[in-house]
Order: C-alpha cells, then sequence, then structure tokens
C-alpha cells in the first residue's frame, strides 16, 4: 500500500489531468476541426458536464469521509471545487462571448427571462465567493462561519441541475442522475448527522 | 423597430460551392419555381464579387450531414450521422390516407415519378437558433397532395416518420417523445409552392441522417415542422397533434413560423447562428428574418392571425 501522503498525491495528480483534460480535449478538437459543425455548442455542453462533474465530485468528499472513515480524503475537495469553478467560468465565457458575443443587452435578457440561464448564473455567482475564500487564509479568518458559508455549494449545485434538467428538450434521464446522485449525497450526510445527534442523545443517557 | 424583410430570391447563387459545380445553376431558385427565378439571376453579376460566405451561400456537404437534429437516432447533433446508416430506404412505402378520394400505399417510386425534380436553395433555421442554407432537390409538396385529391373538408394534412425500434436507435429508456413523430401542416401551406417532398440534396441522394428517402421542407418554419423520412400522410379536418406541440405546449407550436418577435421561453429567437464555416468559431451571428425571409411568399397565408398567439 501507497503510504497516506503519496496516495493524496496521486490523487491530486489525478484530478489535476481529469480538470485540465477536457479543455486539452477542447483545445485539440479545436483545431483539427473535430468539435462539429458548431464548435461553440460542443464546447458549453462539455464544460456544463465537467462543472456538474466536480461539482458532485467536491460534494462527494464529506460523504466519502463519513463512510470510508477515510480523513484525508478532505485535502482533495478544495482543489475539486476550484476545478467546478473553473469549469463554470469556461462554460460561462464559451456562452457570453463566443455565442452571445458579449452582447450584454441579450446576456441580460437572457438571464432575467430565461429560467434555465436564471438558475446557471445564480450558481456561478453563488461559486464566486466559494473560490475566492477557499484558501487557509480566509479559513483562517473566517472560523466556523466559513463552514456555514461554503454550505452554499449544496445551492449551488441544486441549481447547477436545476439549470441543467429545465435545460434539455427530450431526454431528462442525465439531469435525474445528476439529480439522484446530488439526493444521495444529501441523505448520507443528514443520516449521519442524525446519527451523531443521536449518538449524544445515547452517551448522555 | 424595423424588421429586415428579404425576398427569397436574394440568395445568391453565385457562390460556387465545391459541391454546386455539378449542376446547372439556372436550377438554383432561391424562391417558388418562376416565381424569383428572373430576379435572381439577374442579381447573380451583382452578386458575384462578394467573398466567400457570405449572406445566403449554401452550406457544405458535410455541414449539412454531420449537424442533425433525428432524435430517433440519438440526441447529439452528431448521432444521426453516425447511425443512421441503419436505416433502410428501400423498398419505401408511404401510406396515403384520411379525407381523400385516391388512399392508398404508394411506392416511392410511383409518388415521386410523375413530379418534375428540381433543385431549390433554402434557408434553414432550426428553433434552436442556429442557420443553414441547404440545396435540397425534390418536388412540391403540392403535387402529391393533388392527385390524391383530398375532400372539401380536408382542412390539414398530417405526417408521420417511420418508427422502427430495430433500425433506429432508442437508447437507455424512451425519451418522454412519444414515436412515431409526427407533423402536420395547414392545406393551404402545404400546397404553396415554397412547400417541397425532397428526397436529395447538392443534386445527390438524400442521406439518412436528412430524412431519406423522403421527407418534407417547409423553409419558412422551424425545421422541426419539416419531418424527416415520411411513411404516412393523412389528411384531415381538424388540426392534428404534432409530437413538439404535444410534448411542451408551452414552447412549441402548430405554426411555428419563424418569427424573430416570439422568443421560445428558453432562448430568444431575434437573432441566430448562421453556420458559415467561418474563421474560428465556424458561425456568424445574423438576425433573424419574420418567417425566414420568406414573408413575400407566405405572409398572406397568415393575414390577420394573431402570430404571438398561433406561435
Ligand atoms: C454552476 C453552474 C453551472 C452548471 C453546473 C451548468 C451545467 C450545465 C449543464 C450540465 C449543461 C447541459 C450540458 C448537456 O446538455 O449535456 C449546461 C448547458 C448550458 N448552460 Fe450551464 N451550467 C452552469 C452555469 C451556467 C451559466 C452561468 C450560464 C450562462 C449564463 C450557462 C449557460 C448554459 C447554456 C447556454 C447551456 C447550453 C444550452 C443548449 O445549448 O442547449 N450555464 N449547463
Amino acid at each position: 500500500m501507497a503510504n497516506p501522503r503519496r496516495r493524496i498525491l496521486l490523487l491530486k495528480c489525478a484530478i489535476w489531468l481529469t480538470g485540465l483534460g477536457p479543455i486539452v480535449w477542447l483545445a485539440v478538437g479545436f483545431f483539427r476541426g473535430t468539435l462539429g459543425v458548431l464548435p461553440v455548442d460542443t464546447i458549453i455542453l462539455v464544460e456544463g458536464r465537467w462543472t456538474l462533474v466536480f461539482l458532485l465530485a467536491t460534494l462527494a468528499v464529506t460523504p466519502i469521509r463519513r463512510l470510508t472513515g477515510w480523513n484525508r480524503i478532505i485535502q482533495l475537495r478544495r482543489l475539486l471545487g476550484l476545478f467546478a469553478f473553473f469549469h463554470a467560468c469556461v462554460h460561462f465565457l464559451a456562452y457570453a462571448g463566443i455565442d452571445q458575443l458579449f452582447a450584454i443587452g441579450y446576456i441580460i435578457e437572457d438571464v432575467l427571462d430565461r429560467r434555465y440561464i436564471t438558475a446557471g448564473f445564480a450558481a456561478l455567482l453563488l461559486l464566486i465567493p466559494l473560490a475566492v475564500t477557499s484558501t487557509k487564509g480566509w479559513i483562517r479568518r473566517l472560523g466556523k462561519r466559513w463552514v456555514k458559508l461554503h454550505r452554499l455549494v449544496y445551492v449551488a449545485a441544486s441549481l447547477g441541475v436545476l439549470h441543467f434538467y429545465w435545460k434539455v428538450r427530450a431526454d431528462t434521464f442525465w439531469p435525474l442522475v445528476a439529480a439522484l446522485t446530488l439526493a444521495g449525497l444529501f441523505a448520507v450526510r443528514l443520516a449521519y448527522r442524525r446519527r451523531r445527534l443521536g449518538g449524544r442523545a445515547t452517551s448522555s443517557r | 423597430m424595423i424588421i429586415r424583410t428579404r425576398k427569397s430570391s436574394d440568395i445568391p447563387s453565385s457562390e460556387i460551392t465545391p459541391e454546386s459545380v455539378y449542376i446547372n445553376r439556372r436550377k438554383f431558385l432561391g424562391a417558388s419555381a418562376g416565381l424569383g427565378a428572373a430576379a435572381f439571376l439577374s442579381r447573380d453579376a451583382a452578386a458575384s464579387p462578394i467573398s466567400t460566405r457570405q449572406d445566403d451561400e449554401p452550406n457544405t456537404w458535410e455541414e449539412i450531414t454531420t449537424h442533425n437534429n433525428f432524435y430517433e437516432f440519438g440526441l447529439d447533433k452528431k448521432d444521426p450521422s453516425r447511425n443512421a446508416h441503419r436505416l433502410v430506404t428501400k423498398p419505401w412505402t408511404v401510406k396515403v390516407d384520411g379525407l381523400c378520394k385516391n388512399p392508398g400505399d404508394y411506392q416511392l417510386e410511383d409518388f415521386i415519378k410523375p413530379s418534375t425534380i428540381e433543385d431549390r436553395i433554402y434557408r434553414f433555421r432550426c428553433v434552436e437558433a442556429w442557420s443553414m442554407v441547404i440545396p435540397w432537390r425534390g418536388f412540391p409538396l403540392a403535387d402529391v397532395v393533388n392527385r390524391a385529391e383530398p375532400d372539401p373538408s380536408a382542412r390539414y394534412v398530417a405526417f408521420e416518420t417511420l418508427w422502427d425500434p430495430e433500425q433506429m436507435t432508442e437508447r437507455r429508456w424512451k425519451p418522454r417523445i412519444g414515436w412515431p413523430y409526427r407533423e402536420g401542416l395547414r392545406l393551404d401551406e402545404a400546397v404553396h409552392p415554397l412547400s417541397l417532398l425532397v428526397n436529395g440534396l447538392y443534386g445527390k441522394e438524400l442521406p439518412n441522417q436528412n430524412g431519406a428517402p423522403l421527407r418534407v421542407i417547409v423553409p419558412w418554419k422551424y425545421g422541426f415542422k419539416s419531418i424527416k423520412s415520411i411513411v404516412r400522410m393523412t389528411f384531415t379536418e381538424e388540426e392534428p397533434p404534432t409530437t413538439w406541440a404535444t410534448q411542451s405546449p408551452g414552447e412549441y407550436g402548430f405554426y411555428s413560423n419563424v418569427n424573430p418577435d416570439v422568443s421560445h421561453p428558453r432562448w430568444s429567437q431575434a437573432t441566430e447562428k448562421r453556420i458559415d464555416g467561418s474563421k474560428f468559431f465556424g458561425h456568424r451571428r445574423i438576425d433573424t428574418l419574420f418567417l425566414n425571409g420568406y414573408a413575400d411568399e407566405v405572409a398572406h397565408l397568415y393575414e390577420g392571425m394573431d402570430l404571438q398567439k398561433y406561435f
């Protein structure tokens, strides 16, 4: 068995590769002309999917820790969260820049009038303070409030799933998979919490 | 606001794309046969200095055949080009039924033979706000309607796409769409000279992913109205149920005329991404034209109708 520190290091490398992989894939595809006839649509879809994958992966860290008792996994959370934010930014910039050509009027109209864009945009906005306060300094400075603040990631992920669900036209399979995954992760947390509270009650008996 | 309307005949035929070299250019008609042809040809010379892929130059074969919505073969745009080879188009029968004098099961050849095949370049505007310019080959839908001799009570014609899970890709569970795919037109729309039955592209046989062996093309409506791989035509008195309007009535109407002033609830229809192979991103954003630029020819069909209501 690799030693625990090495295992984290390896996993971090894997996350970096997975995180940058889609960008490399898109860049190569772009220059080779294999992203289809409307590359911008491919970029938006691929980046939207990876945003969601990284958000859900971020949220999976604590449940996995609870279920396996592997505490060190927490060291991966920040990287996963930042990659979620990174892909959300690329996703948004592809939409705002390449698709809408930074036509602020149209973008504002979309954000206000189209509920799936409203949800996605709200999710992105919520991720900004989380990314900013993800450093050690901010964790120290905010103390207990940091934990509270970062619960917002649940709201962001829910909005992201809603955005996905509202966006699809026919096949709700993947949005539902995402929703179930999110619900599952949430359930593990709640169950753990209840058990912990229950456990306390038992021990004080 | 000024709505820029152009005659459909404005489509210049001057830009020769590789695929179009084969064909007598006179046959490229932007509008209904005869109607716009003269004006269109005289414009030719004036339009010729325009550089590559300006305005309404036809898309390439590659673009037209690899970016398709044909959900029976998968939901991604590239899926139909990968999967539609499984569709068996020969032999092919089209059932004509409903309120008409000459119902029956027609062999495709018998369906097509009596008509004169023409090439026509039309704009194609998808409801998803992308567009192309496509040189179809086909014949007036009116030919077939007239031969069927609809009863005086018939006011609509409904169409059905083949549904055969053996040949088509039904992945995972059935998407919420109820197959077979159905579409419909008002009879006066169907017999309008712009409405085509299409069996070819760029003078060649229509590729499966584009709706072989026979599809409808109604260029002033969003693309999903132009139903593919037709196996049935039914004349009806009542407005027939259509797939997308049934699936999401708030988003897709029976008419679905291209209209920059009626937004789709989830996105604006004011502009579109014209796929044109241009540098970097392969498209440019252009204003969407009322009735896709065919207002001069077809606006009279909707006189007095509230197009916000009958979207
Ligand atoms: C955390 C934030 C976000 C997440 C998790 C997310 C996720 C997704 C996902 C999963 C898709 C669908 C991909 C597919 O169909 O396979 C998508 C599509 C899309 N998203 Fe987002 N998104 C987010 C933020 C945004 C923002 C801020 C915008 C723009 C303001 C946006 C605009 C779009 C657009 C335009 C599409 C494509 C719709 C289409 O082409 O049909 N998203 N997003």
